[in-house]
């Protein structure tokens, strides 16, 4: 029974452990938790980072998210799935980002986070400003990150397979 | 309709969001691309390099030859960067 799955944007802090519970909690179809955390780096290409400050579109955010895990939930078996994403002001070893899937394999949990990771990258409307020693300057797209999600084929698009 | 600006096109433009009432010859988020960008220096400077620029209408990714009529909330933005 694959339960609605939770998406929010805070500027608090998340309980990783804690949201994994909670999607196991009384459950004993599962069988398979995948946790991705995405963590603040106190370095980017060399160079040092103060700290981060995330901007995002409230509303859009929450609804991109959301079209990305309905997505996923129709290309693999999941039983549930939580994203947390924070914005706000975020210094080197903050949790940035969290998704946690769930399924009766590792397979589909492990597939699911990775795919939904990927889109989060490049899709969901956030922007992360950085702080260096010398100022603070809005982090450049990674082509990387594009090719990452490219793999996936685009969400809708019938190449993907989903559905 | 509500047009909103994010990242560096906000700091650019000065503004977070404003209603704009363009003229009938605005058929395209492209389209108002170019009338914003005509509006002052401001506008010219958030808009000059339009392939970096990115468009959502009613909160959903689009192309810029995408329709804006009906369109409650226009908005644009950098390449995304969050996770």
């Amino acid at each position: 029974m694959m339960v609605r799955p939770k998406v929010r944007i805070q500027r608090e802090p998340f309980d990783a452990a804690a949201e994994a519970r909670a999607l196991t909690a009384g459950r004993t179809d599962i069988g398979a938790v995948v946790t991705f955390t995405g963590i603040c780096r106190g370095s980017d290409d060399g160079r040092a980072v103060a700290a981060l400050t995330l901007e995002h579109y409230p509303g859009m955010a929450e609804a991109e998210i959301e079209r990305h895990v309905a997505e996923a939930e129709a290309r693999w078996a999941l039983l549930g799935v939580t994203v947390v994403h924070r914005h706000g002001r975020l210094v080197p070893g903050d949790d940035i980002v969290l998704v946690v899937t769930a399924s009766s394999h590792r397979g589909d949990a492990f597939a699911a986070a990775e795919f939904l990771m990927d889109w989060l990258k490049t899709k969901a409307p956030f922007w992360k400003k950085e702080e260096a020693g010398e100022g603070a300057g809005w982090v450049e797209a990674k082509a990387d990150d594009d090719a990452a999600a490219a793999r996936w084929a685009p969400p809708g698009d019938p190449a993907a397979g989903g559905a | 309709m509500k047009v909103l600006y994010f990242a560096w096109v906000r700091e650019r433009v000065g503004k977070a969001e404003e209603m704009v009432e363009p003229p009938a010859g605005v058929v395209t988020v492209a389209d108002l691309m170019d009338w914003l960008a005509g509006r002052d220096e401001a506008y010219a400077h958030a808009f000059e390099n339009r392939r970096s620029i990115r468009a959502a209408v009613d909160q959903a990714h689009v192309r810029p030859d995408t329709a804006i009529a009906g369109a409650r909330e226009i908005a644009f933005f950098p390449p995304m960067t969050g996770g």
